[in-house]
């Protein structure tokens, strides 16, 4: 086992949020600001917020704000739709200096009106962001008259971008989604043998892999939060009799909630990996519990299980004694990969997360080996630390994560929302096996370890004057 | 041509620019051994660290000061010292720059004050530090950046003695831009001190072991001898003299100014030989002048290409119009040129040039996507230059892309594109008539196919249905 040096962490103030797992479980403290000047790798509540309702595809998403928080986040993630495009394009009210000084309501009143007689959208999303906060517009006020007046949904979005950290964006847009799915009659619905798909975003189509699997299964996927969806889905969101969690992260909130308002239960599963996604399938038909269903699900795994059980069981051979590092968003994901290394023969050697909760570390504990470093909130000083003390042979996060990464000279893994292949059931554990093998096997590697022998081809021959060309 | 100042709409749809610090970061970037803080919520400097990391793929560290929301209420200085305590000591930096947000300018933060306090109490008077005013509600990332090179120059230069080297300023262009601007500098053996120079500092080579804070980025004592140079030549035809570094060092110290374009397109890249020719009194080197050669030639071989070129140029007002300008040249006819923020000087420089072209060419200032794909469907065009947020006119109105610029997020190889000086130029050049000429291979078999065949065969009901019949209609849609 590698020793770790937590003595000497780059800032001393984060030695709380760092250990290494060893028989005592210490306390990780999480969820928390975070420390200034340190590089954090996390965004803001306008970011977090931004990620849960991009998805919705028929709405206007509007970002009440200045030009930039706008245009960093446009069209930047892979949620795939299979109807309307809304979603994708990116709308700003482009606060100026005039309207900080004046205030936006009415900018913002304008910008909805002719949004609508362009686009007819049924449903709009107003962002709020940092200097919206502080100058104080009233965004319930303007949404509010603005809906009665086009006799549509304008949910306001409560982002401002200071106002804690992203998972209290992941709160602010589940907030605006419990508004649009608010029954007009609460009495009045009924409930169907169909379930919510809570915490997946499309990417890559993975809510259709899953959706393709549970109607196979005889069980209708109601909605998803928020991959593919629209306005009118959303909307019968309380019909369905069972939630399903993914990226619990984003939507433990919004689970609870339904369960409280709705009486729809809920349970946490996971579709990363060959194991996780059989266990998960099982675990919904159990619900259910009805003869012909579990039928139809082991017949399902057995079917996906013998078309790509081997092909994974083959990466794990090339792949045995390989270690990571996870550094990913939520809590949720950083699970997941633990036991998708694990399914592929590599050990986690690091692994942290941006927004983790203490639960969620509190399991990431019981799964990881001794001497494994656990961190909240890293920083690119500490990443770098840990990645070469623990001798990761590959690192998982997002884009900013991943020119360090090669920089370190080590494989990476793209765990993030711009992807263009799923990762999700069981041909997405292929496609994850297939890209670990494609990035730690690279023949790249074998020039960047000892570039300063690059000159010396020829080092050992006798030195005769005779130019040969090589 | 007609001039379209601001569009009327309260919204922005599709966004062609970013916010200042964004500008102000990549500034911060070319000079040694510097760091850059951002005063404001963890979001905005997380967001342009991803913004900028995926165009270069190099790691860019910027440190934020976090402020939440009792910062906000009460003020965000003790956020901002705790920021520069761990950014320094992390980083060790030669120089810091703390740049201002919507936030903190919102809030009304005093960071001079602020800096000055600090340093003083920690004992770091020999640390410069550059603050930069940066609200994001103020312009765009093209003024963020010539002001934070402003700032630089005002903070870093020292009264020095008269010396023959010239200083260059520089857009964002390239890295590979920069290295090519220093090897004509070279071959002109031209002394200089170019700034920012991001050239090796985000375009790093593999190394062992990985630095924190790349090597490279111009020398803090280079930048205080500025204020002796010969003369600034200063690639910002289109920057107000508010935010003109070079504007600074003629009023200040002295420094003669001359605004030159990018050289990107012979007549761009002439002047600034010449200039450098006439500065130094040395004469252009031969290999410099087959160069050229070589350019020409290159135009010529594709001037018949090229005459069909209807292209919409957007992106910063300085590289806009340099590009523009090489469309002029051969005969690409700029119909639509574009720029998310005010634009400087763009908008009356390219009414001198454009008449030539075409009497309705548009002139797009502080505009976004939603406009430019309007007037480019209304004016034709049909090729697109500039960053990758031009995707968007490929996926809706099937306009091909020459990817040009920052940010390219959507391709490889952003800080490798090579488009300034004689050699540049031709590169770009060839990369413009490629498009065009793939767009052309792509579509011409159909296109004439289905203008002209249906004039061939018989009128409907006399032997139709034959078995060689082609099942396209007249008027599908083209690819």
């Amino acid at each position: 086992m590698e020793a770790v040096n937590l003595l000497e962490l780059p800032v001393e103030e984060r030695k709380e949020s760092i250990y290494a797992k060893g028989k005592q479980k210490p306390n990780l403290k999480c969820d928390t600001d975070s420390i200034a000047g340190v590089v954090s790798q996390r965004a803001c509540v306008y970011c977090g917020a931004r990620v849960v309702l991009n998805p919705v595809t028929d709405a206007v998403h509007l970002v009440h704000g200045p030009i930039g928080c706008a245009s960093y986040t446009w069209d930047i993630r892979g949620a795939l739709s299979s109807g309307s495009d809304l979603y994708r394009f990116s709308f700003s009210t482009d606060l100026k200096e005039h309207d900080v000084i004046f205030g936006g309501e009415k900018k913002l009143a304008l910008a909805i009106d002719e949004l609508v007689i362009k686009y007819h959208p049924k449903l709009v999303f107003v962002y709020s962001t940092c200097i919206v906060g502080v100058i104080g517009d009233d965004l319930e006020m303007v949404c509010r008259v603005a809906a009665r007046k086009h006799k549509i949904e304008v949910i306001p979005v409560q982002s401002t971008g200071f106002a804690g950290n992203k998972s209290a964006g992941y709160r602010a847009a589940c907030d605006a989604l419990l508004r649009l799915i608010e029954p007009k009659n609460k009495k009045e619905v009924k409930k169907s043998k169909s379930l919510n798909y809570l915490g997946d975003y499309n990417l890559a189509g993975e809510v259709w892999i899953i959706k393709s699997y549970l109607r196979e299964m005889d069980i209708d996927m109601n909605v998803a939060f928020t991959g593919d969806s629209s306005c009118e889905t959303l909307k019968t969101a309380a019909m369905a009799s069972l939630n399903i969690v993914q990226c619990s992260g984003s939507m433990f909130y919004l689970a609870g909630k339904m369960e409280q308002i709705y009486g729809i239960p809920y349970m946490n599963i996971s579709f990363l990996g060959l194991e996780d996604t059989a266990e998960s399938l099982r675990k919904i038909a159990r619900f259910f519990d009805e003869p012909e269903t579990m039928g139809k699900t082991e017949k399902l795994i057995e079917r996906e299980i013998n078309a790509y059980g081997d092909i994974v069981r083959g990466y794990r051979e090339k792949l045995r004694g390989k270690k990571a590092a996870v550094y990913v968003g939520g809590g949720f994901k950083a699970i997941s990969l633990i036991k998708q290394f694990r399914e592929i023969g590599i050990d986690v050697v690091m692994v942290g997360t941006q927004t983790g909760r203490q639960e969620e570390y509190d399991t990431i504990n019981d799964l990881v080996d001794e001497g494994t470093v656990v961190l909240d909130d890293a920083n690119p000083a500490e990443l770098e630390q840990f990645v070469l003390e623990k001798g990761a042979h590959l690192l998982v996060g997002g884009v900013k994560e991943r020119p360090l990464a090669y920089k370190l000279g080590i494989a990476f893994i793209d765990h993030n929302h711009d992807r263009k292949h799923p990762l999700s059931g069981f041909m997405g554990a292929v496609n994850f096996a297939e890209e670990v093998y494609a990035t730690v096997c690279s023949p790249v590697w074998r020039f960047t370890q000892v570039p300063a022998a690059a000159h010396d081809c020829f080092a050992g021959e006798a030195d005769n004057n005779e130019t040969t060309t090589a | 041509m007609r001039m379209e100042q601001t569009h009327c709409l309260s919204v922005n749809e599709n966004q062609c620019s970013m916010c200042m610090p964004m500008g102000a970061i990549l500034a911060f970037k070319g000079v040694e051994g510097s760091m850059a803080i951002i005063h404001g919520s963890q979001g905005c400097s997380t967001y342009m660290r991803r913004h900028i990391a995926e165009h270069f793929n190099e790691p860019i560290d910027v440190a934020s000061s976090s402020l939440n929301e009792k910062g906000t209420i009460y003020g965000g200085e003790a956020n901002l010292r705790k920021g520069l305590d761990n950014a320094i000591k992390l980083y060790n930096p030669k120089v810091v720059g703390i740049l201002t947000t919507c936030l903190a300018e919102t809030i009304g933060e005093d960071i001079d004050r602020m800096a000055a306090d600090y340093l003083e109490e920690k004992g770091l008077v020999d640390l410069p530090v550059v603050t930069v005013s940066t609200p994001g509600y103020g312009n765009s990332h093209f003024e963020g950046y010539f002001l934070a090179v402003k700032r630089i120059v005002a903070e870093l230069v020292r009264q020095s003695v008269r010396h023959k080297g010239i200083n260059i300023i520089v857009p964002n262009i390239s890295p590979a831009d920069i290295r090519e601007i220093k090897r004509i500098l070279k071959m002109m053996r031209v002394s200089y001190i170019l700034l920012p120079d991001f050239s090796d500092t985000l375009d790093r080579a593999l190394e062992r072991p990985y630095r924190k804070m790349p090597a490279g980025g111009t020398k803090l004592a280079d930048i205080a001898g500025m204020g002796g140079a010969q003369a600034t030549i200063q690639m910002g035809v289109t920057v107000d003299e508010a935010i003109s570094p070079g504007h600074y060092l003629e009023s200040v110290f002295g420094v003669p100014l001359y605004n030159v374009p990018v050289p990107i397109g012979v007549q761009n890249t002439d002047l600034f030989v010449s200039l450098l020719k006439k500065l130094t009194g040395n004469p252009v080197p031969g290999s410099l002048e087959q160069e050229r050669g070589r350019l020409l030639d290159c135009m010529v071989d594709s001037h018949k290409y090229n005459a069909y070129g209807k292209s919409v140029v957007f992106g910063d007002p300085e590289n806009v119009y340099a590009v523009a300008c090489t469309c002029l040249e051969n005969g690409i006819s700029p119909v639509v040129t574009a720029t998310g923020g005010k634009g400087g000087k763009l908008a009356d420089l390219l009414k001198t040039r454009l008449p030539d072209a075409r009497p309705s060419a548009q002139v797009l200032c502080e505009t976004d996507f939603s406009r430019i794909r309007e007037k480019s469907r209304e004016m034709e065009a049909n090729i697109a230059i500039g960053h990758s947020g031009g995707r968007y006119l490929t996926e809706r109105e099937g306009i091909p892309l020459v990817r040009y610029g920052f940010p390219i997020h959507d391709r490889v190889g952003g800080q490798r594109l090579l488009s300034v000086g004689y050699t540049g130029t031709a590169m770009l050049l060839d990369r413009i008539t490629n498009t065009l000429l793939e767009n052309k291979y792509r579509n011409y078999r159909r296109n004439i196919y289905q203008q002209f065949y249906y004039g061939t065969i018989k009128p409907a009901g006399k032997g139709r249905g034959e078995k060689n019949e082609l099942r396209l209609q007249p008027g599908a849609k083209r690819e």
